[in-house]
Order: structure tokens, then sequence, then C-alpha cells
């Protein structure tokens, strides 16, 4: 079973918020000077942004804000956000793996952008809604 | 340099508690978008039988990330920071962080390999209470980029 799509628009605001909020302040995620010295083609999202966005994604379709008991995921490519009002956008889908007979349900997530996947093996776990 | 495989298994000493405090999960769910009144609302959260606001799943690598730094920045393991991508990330609950946790870090090295010139590193850090309850595991799997 095919879980609706959800997409999230990312802009520079939206990265310097999450660094405030994270403590993670790499100059990747808002210096183009400095992104573009380590070869990146310009400032790039936290993996960890994509990755909390693709959690509200989980908890969305799980139905509660709780229910998530395992999430991972390995970053496969950046996600480059432009410096406009625009930004760029990430979608997500899931496909439903397994539902347990002890009330867990396994997702196998998909995020992309530009039609490119930025993340492989995204995978969560959440309690079945009751 | 490549990584010393002698350090797996390694367990270093539990960091200094950390304070979960409401305005800290409800900024860090503000800056992600997370508008589920669970993660604002202390009453909407003792609705769901939360003492307080519920953190997003992705919160507690704010404590992770400071904690890894007794890893990362170990020199007796040499990671060269400047070269080091985040690989991948995993997390296992017990339960939802809440504010109000105070939340203690125990670093583990799993892994370390190098493979095709660059190093591997995965770590496992228990975040559980000052009382011992565990919360969460949270693995961080690093890629040390060998220089080209």
């Amino acid at each position: 079973m095919e879980l609706p799509a959800q997409t999230f628009q990312v802009t520079r605001a939206d990265l310097v918020r999450y660094a405030g909020a994270s403590g993670d302040f790499n100059p990747i995620h808002w210096s183009d000077r400095v992104a573009t010295t380590v070869g990146l083609p310009g400032v790039i999202a936290h993996g960890m942004f994509t990755m909390a966005l693709v959690g509200r994604a989980v908890t969305e379709w799980a139905g509660s804000p709780d229910a998530v008991v395992e999430y991972g995921v390995r970053f496969t490519r950046p996600v480059v956000v432009p410096d406009d009002d625009q930004g760029t956008e990430i979608e997500v889908t899931a496909r439903v793996r397994e539902v347990t007979g002890d009330g867990l349900t396994r997702l196998e997530v998909t995020a992309t952008c530009l039609g490119e996947k930025v993340l492989s093996q995204a995978r969560a776990t959440i309690r079945t809604a009751r | 340099m490549p990584l010393d495989p002698s350090f797996v298994g390694r367990t270093y000493p539990p960091t200094a508690p950390y304070q979960v405090g409401r305005e800290k999960i409800r900024e860090f769910a503000s800056a992600i978008g997370a508008t589920d009144p669970a993660h604002h609302d202390p009453e909407a959260a003792r609705a769901l039988g939360h003492s307080d606001v519920v953190a997003p799943p992705t919160f507690p690598v704010i404590v992770t990330m400071a904690a890894s730094s007794q890893i990362i920045e170990d020199p007796a393991l040499g990671v060269d920071y400047s070269r080091l991508v985040h690989g991948d990330q995993r997390f296992a609950y017990t339960r939802p962080v809440v504010a109000g946790d105070e939340l203690v870090c125990t670093n583990t090295i799993e892994d370390v390999s190098t493979r095709g010139g660059h190093g591997f590193l995965t770590t496992r850090t228990d975040v559980s209470t000052v009382g011992g309850e565990p919360v969460v595991a949270v693995w961080a799997r690093y890629v040390i980029r060998g220089e080209a």
C-alpha cells in the first residue's frame, strides 16, 4: 500500500532556523563561500533537517506524534537550497512493507528532490493506528 | 591515516545531564514545521499520556551530536573533522523524549573500518534518564573521506 505523498518546501531561512534550533552551525548550511570551497554546488540542507521533515511525514501517516518506534536513513545526495524565495522542494512517499501481528507497521520511505532520491534505506516502524 | 580498529567496542564515560526544556522542544518543532499540538501544548501531550510536551522523532540528535564530540574529538582516535561526512542515522525509541527529561548519553564505538581509502565509523549512543530509564538508542555512521 502506498501512502499519500507529502511535499516540503525548503528555503535558506528554514536552514538558518534549523541551525539555531538544532545547534548545528556548520557553515556549508548557510555560506555559499564555504560550501563551494569544499566542492559543493552551493549551500545544502542539513541531512538531519531532511530527516526531520521525513519524520514529520512519518508521524503524519502514523496519525500521532509519539507513534514512531524506529526510524533510520542513509544520506545519499545533498539537497541544494538556492538563495531565492522559493528554495527547493522535498517530496516524501512511503509504502507499507509489513503490518506485524504485534501492532507495528513497517514503512519503506522515499524522499526526492528535483526527481532524485536524497535518502536510501529510509525505513520507519510505527505503532499501527487503532 | 587509517582509523585504529582496536577502538571497536570502546565505551566512553556517561555525559553530563542534558535538561530538556519545553521551549526547546517548541523551538525545534517550529523549526521543522511540526504543528501537532502535543509538541507545543502540555495539555495536548497529557491527553496522550505524557507528562509534558513531546519532542519530534529526530530531536534527540541535539543531545547525541553534542555527546558524540567525545568520540569525534578523541585525539587518540584521530578523526579529521574536515573530512567527516554524515552517512547514516538511526533511532530506536523506548519512548519519546518529553520536556523535563534529564538525559545522559553513553557512547560506544560499534565499528571502525577502512575501505577504498575511506574511513568508516559507527557510533551508538544510549540515551537514558539520570535515573537510568532507557529512552532512545541512536546510531550514526560517518564516512571520513580519504585524500583524493
